[in-house]
């Protein structure tokens, strides 16, 4: 009897717990297809940093960006993220809400990790990015 | 050449696996007793590790001397990358760690079939052949060749990867002057090359109990020794995995900089399932082995770690899963969900098919006994799997079905770990004080009189300096709780030795630990595990984040840190450029020194991925948890940091180390060849297993038998 109680308990909470958590995963095109739909409801949006897009405050520690997929684009804004961490053109995912002012709110910034190997396309070199940095003299 | 002499190593090994299957089944099988098939099939697990070694050895070399006309090589090798990180690419992407995979896999069956090799003793050998003392078959030459079998199945279908889809040692021709390296998160830190081989070990080591439970299927003999044996292979193994899981929290907390270890990342997950049911066996094979009880659930068990290890293998290695650990994506996902179908389906039938010979007429006596924690403890360990299980598995089904893509995230795994972690640890208060069978009401009295009451005083102790979280002031009452029983332990445990021996104090502990080390390694075990719930427990309740952008001489003061910036700079290294900035740190005014968080831009994919190297400045109490979050391009004046303090996280790596003591302790060899060769003897006489002044555990027994009442005689169910 106690035994079929915790196993039922141990059910309930599951069952509870799962529809309370779920995220859902979408990509910018999916996002706006939904519309309002889920507003306001947690998200995990993936999609590409469109270049010339990022813009970091250094003093607030907020960062904007517009992700985008094909033409669709969707303005992101997070605070507390890692803007070296990505630059233009990279995958990324946000975990957040959508708002009904079109903004996605981001509590949390994962870069994609690339699975396969591909050349670099555009020669954007760390060298030149960071040519500052080179000359001076590391601790 | 050296693809060659790889693929031609693994052939062989296909082949040696072959002949561990084909001879190891008709050793095993047949009704006569064939000492040649059975001496085969230990020389094949020889031969079998000896061409692994082998074409280990030559990935290796190839690896490090840059051969890139071996496929693997051109795919993870370049002549930037450190060469320990060269070394250890062998376990980088899919097809290197197969090869890695079945090294270890053909280890086991050698070392399995190397601690079998001498059985056969002199008297049972008549006029060259082997005839047990009644004439009847020697196990030996019965339960070792179906064990080596069985690995040699699971070896056909790992090799046959490695022969075939997985293969490492492709020609790539004309080869390339140069390879792009290991993924960036693989070459970042040196504990790289220290988790996944635990992980693997752990998890290749869950094959040997898995064929147990199958030999013992094939058999219809799974009685005492049986259960022995195999639980001593599975507590090496769950040792491994053990440290296997804590060096991958270490791992991901000294490299992804999100300041914490566990995130509940569907690949972390994978290796925790097999450890869960792993543990849960742990604990229902000790009522097996008192009682002959629960055989079919302990040989689900076996199966249910077998399979969930392959599960996690599949998770990890098919790239179903988007995570950063699913750093390679292949067409091994379909193979793998096959063998996995096989082993679930044909296990289901031979158990189905055994149905008759695993029931045991044994029941629980008392809800009040330790049989009973037991299987309370099982219950919530499998309750535990299943709700990961889900949480892991719910998004694919979902995907699969509706198309819809969705991750659970860790709210979920936290909400339902939670209780069934605070059960687990309560119970672990519980079960070591109470006896088997039926515990009497002075007993109980006598044993949960202390532990009870300090587990009180702490909660009050706790509340009254302030602590006013509801989580952590349980955790730190069960925890005094679990502790005071352990002490308790130890402390008869003791008395009796002392009385009985005449011992010194550290004399009567050695001789807990020498004469009993299951159990009072596994006490040791559980020490490990109250200090890793201590250190969750504290470091999430307490844990605290800044972030802030620094010029030149600013300070950002958290906790009792102070985190001062000093300079930006850049250094390049083969490999990778790496952006650093140097902070001084501070506690309580007084200077710890400096810190230098840092970003990498590793070369291999330069508008990829930019990994950090977070600083870490660990004492007991606290560790500060720096990440460099942006730097000032144009000029270099400011740095943007996210310092972390995170209160007793660093109990998390001691409780695991605790933990592999006590599981060395459980395991250490003690003196055994007399009784298992007298075990034998006693088995092929058609006896049963009962030798209390040979067994190792005779200890436990007599003092089980003080504690036992009312009947204080020892029931042997066989």
């Amino acid at each position: 009897m106690g035994l079929v109680a915790m196993a039922g308990a141990i059910t309930l909470l599951a069952a509870g717990g799962l529809s309370e958590n779920m995220v859902f995963f979408l990509t910018p095109t999916e996002l706006e297809a939904k519309g309002t739909e889920i507003i306001d409801q947690p998200i995990r949006l993936g999609g590409q940093v469109k270049p010339a897009s990022i813009d970091w405050n250094d003093n607030t520690t907020d960062l904007r960006f517009i992700m985008f997929e094909g033409d669709v684009d969707i303005p992101v804004e997070s605070t507390g993220a890692a803007p070296a961490m990505f630059r233009d053109g990279i995958g990324v995912v946000v975990e957040g809400t959508y708002s009904d002012d079109g903004v996605f709110r981001a509590t949390n910034l994962m870069v994609k990790h690339s699975n396969e190997y591909a050349p670099p396309e555009h020669s954007e070199d760390v060298r030149d990015t960071y040519k500052s940095l080179l000359d001076s003299s590391p601790k | 050449m050296l693809s060659a002499l790889g693929y031609g190593s693994v052939l062989a090994a296909l082949i040696a696996a072959g002949i561990m299957a084909l001879a190891g089944y008709h050793a095993g099988l047949a009704r006569r007793n064939i000492e040649f098939a059975a001496t085969l099939t230990r020389r094949a697990a020889y031969f079998g590790f000896f061409a692994m070694t082998v074409g280990m050895l030559v990935m290796e070399i190839a690896l490090l001397t840059h051969d890139f006309s071996v496929e693997y090589v051109a795919r993870v090798g370049s002549h930037e990358t450190p060469t320990y990180y060269t070394a250890i690419s062998l376990w980088s992407s899919l097809d290197g760690s197969i090869l890695f995979w079945g090294w270890i896999l053909a280890g086991y069956g050698a070392l399995f079939a190397f601690t079998r090799r001498s059985e056969i003793d002199a008297h049972q050998r008549v006029g060259g052949r082997v005839v047990a003392a009644d004439g009847g078959l020697v196990p030996s030459l019965k339960t070792t060749p179906l064990v080596i079998a069985v690995i040699g199945t699971v070896g056909l279908f790992f090799f046959g990867l490695l022969a075939g889809p997985a293969n490492p040692f492709g020609i790539v021709s004309p080869a390339p002057l140069n390879g792009p390296g290991p993924n960036p998160l693989l070459q970042n830190h040196p504990l790289m090359g220290l988790h996944p081989p635990m992980l693997y070990f752990g998890f290749v080591g869950m094959t040997v109990p898995f064929a147990f439970a199958i030999a013992g299927l094939l058999q219809g003999n799974i009685e005492a020794r049986w259960i022995r044996d195999s639980r001593r292979w599975m507590v090496a193994a769950w040792a491994f995995l053990t440290m296997g899981i804590i060096g991958g929290g270490w791992w991901s907390y000294e490299v992804l900089g999100w300041g914490g270890a566990w995130a509940w990342d569907p690949v972390e997950n994978a290796s925790f399932l097999p450890w869960l049911t792993a543990t849960a066996f742990l604990h229902s094979a000790m009522v097996q082995k008192r009682g002959g009880m629960l055989k079919t659930w302990n040989l689900s068990l076996m199966i249910g770690t077998f399979l969930l290890t392959l599960l996690g293998t599949f998770l990890t290695r098919s790239g179903v899963i988007d995570s950063v650990h699913a750093f390679t994506e292949g067409v091994i996902g379909p193979l793998f969900l096959g063998f996995m179908a096989i082993i679930a389906l044909g296990s289901l039938t031979l158990i189905g098919w055994r149905s008759n010979r695993l029931y045991t007429a044994g029941q629980i006596e008392s809800p009040v006994s330790r049989e009973s924690a037991f299987i309370l403890n099982n219950l919530l360990l499998v309750g535990f799997t299943f709700t990961v299980l889900l949480g892991t598995m719910f998004p694919l089904l979902i995907e699969a079905i509706r198309g819809d893509r969705i991750s659970v995230g860790p709210p979920y795994f936290n909400m339902v770990a939670s209780p069934i972690g605070l059960a687990l640890l309560f119970l672990m208060g519980i079960g070591p004080a109470l006896p088997w069978r039926r515990a009497t009401s002075d007993h109980i009295k006598k044993s949960f009189r202390w532990p009870i009451l300090l587990g009180v005083v702490t909660a009050i102790a706790a509340f009254l300096l302030g602590m006013r979280q509801l989580l952590p002031t349980i955790t730190l009452a069960f925890a005094a709780f679990v502790l005071t029983t352990i002490v308790q332990e130890f402390a008869m445990g003791i008395k009796a030795r002392r009385k009985l021996a005449n011992r010194s104090f550290v004399g009567a502990l050695l001789d807990l630990f020498s004469r009993n080390g299951h159990r009072y390694g596994g006490y040791i075990v559980h020490v490990g595990v109250v200090v890793i719930a201590l250190a969750i427990s504290v470091s999430w309740t307490w844990k605290t984040e800044r972030q802030e952008t620094l010029r030149a001489g600013e300070r950002l003061a958290i906790e009792d840190y102070e985190v001062e910036f000093v300079e930006v700079w850049g250094i390049e290294e083969p490999q990778r450029f790496v952006i650093g900035a140097t902070f001084e740190t501070f506690r309580n005014g007084k200077p710890l020194g400096q810190e230098q968080p840092r970003l990498n831009i590793y070369h291999r994919d330069p508008s990829q991925q930019t990994i950090g190297t977070p600083a870490v400045r660990s004492s007991l109490s606290s560790d500060l948890y720096l990440t460099l979050m942006a730097i000032d391009q144009d000029n270099l004046e400011h740095a943007t940091v996210r310092a972390i303090v995170n209160p007793g996280i660093v109990w998390l790596w001691i409780g695991g180390m605790i933990m592999g003591i006590g599981a060395l302790i459980a395991i250490w060899p003690r003196g055994k060849i007399r009784v298992r060769a007298a075990s034998d003897q006693l088995l092929a006489d058609g006896g049963t297993y009962q030798l209390p002044s040979l067994d190792i555990d005779s200890s436990a027994k007599t003092e089980n038998l003080e504690r036992t009442s009312p009947s204080k005689t020892e029931k042997s169910i066989e």
